[in-house]
């Protein structure tokens, strides 16, 4: 079976710029797998995400590769087409629930409009099925917070009513930023636990960017581990926790602080794994600029 | 879960009351002008020029803020030139957020070459000095109530416009409006309702700020004797004549003076008062 989303020489860079951003990502998902992107901050992980949903900044523009949505070329369609389809397939998780809802609009209209919009329902069907999904993402009072206007609600809970809204037109893919950083750690615990369920109950093929490794382990099957836009290892979870094959993935792994021993373990990044990263990136500009 | 915040209601506060009811007892005393001031505000009574202020020795009560050097009623005056000074902050005030702010969201929405074309206009226009400006556009136009109006907008479109394109652009940068543009939702959609009600607030408190400055602008125009006919009402016309005799009658220049610095000051502080008790975020 083919992949569902397949990402294949992905570059981009900045518009008036020759510095790429991404630099030839590859990676693939099939359907109801979950892909962990990780990286550190700026490694173009978010970016990935952003541009397989069609959201790049303004700035950034895609100067190759392809991107295959359930065997359409998502970068060879017509911006309309693109937007229907991506916007029937797929959905995201945002990294911020505190800027992630509207603050001037009521809950209910933020999660009923994509029914609307997307599936054609009536605003009485679509209330009902939003109501369901509030009810699946643990919400006790669901016709409260339907009412409810965003600065009313904890941060826990409209990350919950993000993955509610992201999960309601049932889609084949959901491209999760990060979904977790800025929640605490109690809360971090119920979201995954929340996006795993609702994940493997529809069998979504779902992107999860994140730079924690533990994250990783509970909630991926595959990663892919990012430096400067670029990917230096394609894994399952198991292989990478056994033994990552690249030494700046080894570093990574390393860096990961574990309870059993809170001292040993909190290392940096060895800087001769980060000149080795690095020329690996340059190397791979050297050659993208002989072939263009 | 909900927690205490959905009850917090804060007060409205004391300026927006304050502000609130002096513009509407101004805007009350515009709309039935004719009803409620005591003088025709043209006719003249040699006989009773400059009375003083019903509380001056010398006063007659039935001139409550005495007369001018023509024997004309300032309260009755003051009143009338309430009106168009009203009319002008209303509709220049409402045409200019409208035009602005059009221009501003789509700027800051569309970007690219809409942008590019808006923003350099808004820039080429705010080099023009804005008085010089009025005063030529109502020499080309010539004076009257429409003019003003439309020489208010011209000039001062760009104020709007500058803040609400920046708004817009803040807002387009928002998580909500990455999940509408994912959600496959119309452009025209998004504009409408993911970011319209967000810039609403600054367009509100921008607005009122802009019919303050739509009366002072009246009134300078005026007190050059470039606002409509030299006979009819008006503060800004009141405050020249005034001035030629403050040693004899002060009250001919200070109670439109005071009306229109509490009038312009009441805008204002109306705008930031509703954007308090308006913004989602503090209510």
């Amino acid at each position: 079976m083919s992949a569902f989303l397949s990402v294949s020489n992905l570059s981009a860079s900045i518009r008036g710029n020759q510095q790429r951003v991404l630099r030839s990502v590859s990676f693939s998902i099939d359907t109801g797998e979950v892909l962990g992107l990780v990286g550190e901050s700026g490694a173009g992980k978010s970016m990935i995400g952003k541009a397989v949903l069609g959201i790049l900044p303004v700035a950034i523009d895609i100067t190759e590769g392809e991107i295959l949505l359930d065997g359409h070329d998502l970068l060879a369609m017509r911006p309309k087409d693109r937007r229907r389809l991506i916007g029937a397939t797929a959905a995201l998780i945002p990294q911020d629930p505190l800027t992630a809802l509207n603050p001037s609009r009521r809950i209910e209209p933020q999660i009923t409009n994509r029914l609307g919009d997307i599936l054609g329902w009536t605003k009485a069907t679509a209330r009902v099925r939003a109501m369901e999904l509030l009810d699946e993402v643990s919400i006790d009072n669901p016709e409260r917070v339907m009412a409810s206007y965003p600065h009313e609600l904890s941060g826990g809970m409209r990350q919950r009513v993000l993955i509610a809204s992201a999960f309601a037109a049932n889609p084949k893919l959901v491209v999760a930023d990060e979904p977790t950083t800025a929640l605490d750690v109690t809360v971090q615990k119920q979201i995954l636990r929340l996006i795993r369920e609702l994940q493997a109950r529809h069998a979504t093929a779902m992107v999860f960017v994140t730079h924690d490794l533990g994250v990783v382990s509970k909630i991926c099957q595959r990663l892919s581990v990012l430096y400067g836009g670029m990917v230096v290892e394609n894994s399952t979870v198991a292989e990478f926790f056994n033994g990552p094959k690249h030494a700046y993935s080894r570093a990574l792994l390393a860096a990961t602080p574990k309870y059993t021993d809170p001292d040993a373990s909190l290392l940096p990044v060895d800087e001769s794994v980060i000149e080795q990263v690095a020329g690996e990136v340059l190397a791979a500009d050297r050659g993208w600029r002989h072939g263009a | 879960m909900l927690d205490g915040r959905s009850t917090i209601r804060r007060s409205a506060g004391a300026r927006l009351w304050l502000a609130g009811i002096w513009l509407g007892l101004m805007a009350l005393m515009a709309l039935f002008a004719p009803l409620v001031s005591p003088h025709d505000p043209l006719t003249q009574d040699l006989f009773a020029g400059r009375l003083p202020p019903f509380w001056a020795a010398g006063a007659d009560p039935a001139y409550l803020l005495g007369t001018d050097s023509l024997g004309r009623d300032v309260l009755s005056r003051i009143i009338h030139g309430g009106r168009i000074a009203f009319s002008v902050a209303l509709a220049a005030g409402l045409a200019t957020a409208l035009v602005g702010s059009v221009l501003g969201l789509l700027a800051g929405y569309m970007r690219g070459w809409v942008d590019v074309v808006i923003s350099r206009l808004v820039d080429i226009w705010m080099a023009f000095p804005p008085v010089l400006f009025a005063i030529l556009l109502i020499a080309v136009l010539g004076t009257g109530l429409s003019s003003i109006i439309i020489a208010i907008v011209v000039i001062d479109w760009t104020r709007f416009c500058r803040v609400v394109r920046a708004e817009a652009m803040n807002q387009s940068a928002m998580d909500y409006v990455s999940s509408a543009v994912v959600a496959g939702r119309p452009r025209r959609d998004i504009l409408w309702r993911e970011i319209l009600p967000n810039v609403l607030p600054t367009i509100v408190v921008l607005l009122t700020l802009e019919m303050g400055i739509a009366v002072i602008v009246e009134a300078i125009l005026s007190f050059v004797n470039l606002s409509i006919s030299t006979d009819a009402p008006t503060w800004g016309g009141m405050i020249a004549e005034g001035r030629t005799s403050i040693y004899q009658a002060w009250w001919v220049l200070a109670f439109p003076l005071a009306v229109l610095f509490l009038t312009v000051l009441s805008f204002s502080q109306f705008g930031e008062g509703l954007k308090d008790r308006f913004d989602p975020v503090l209510r």
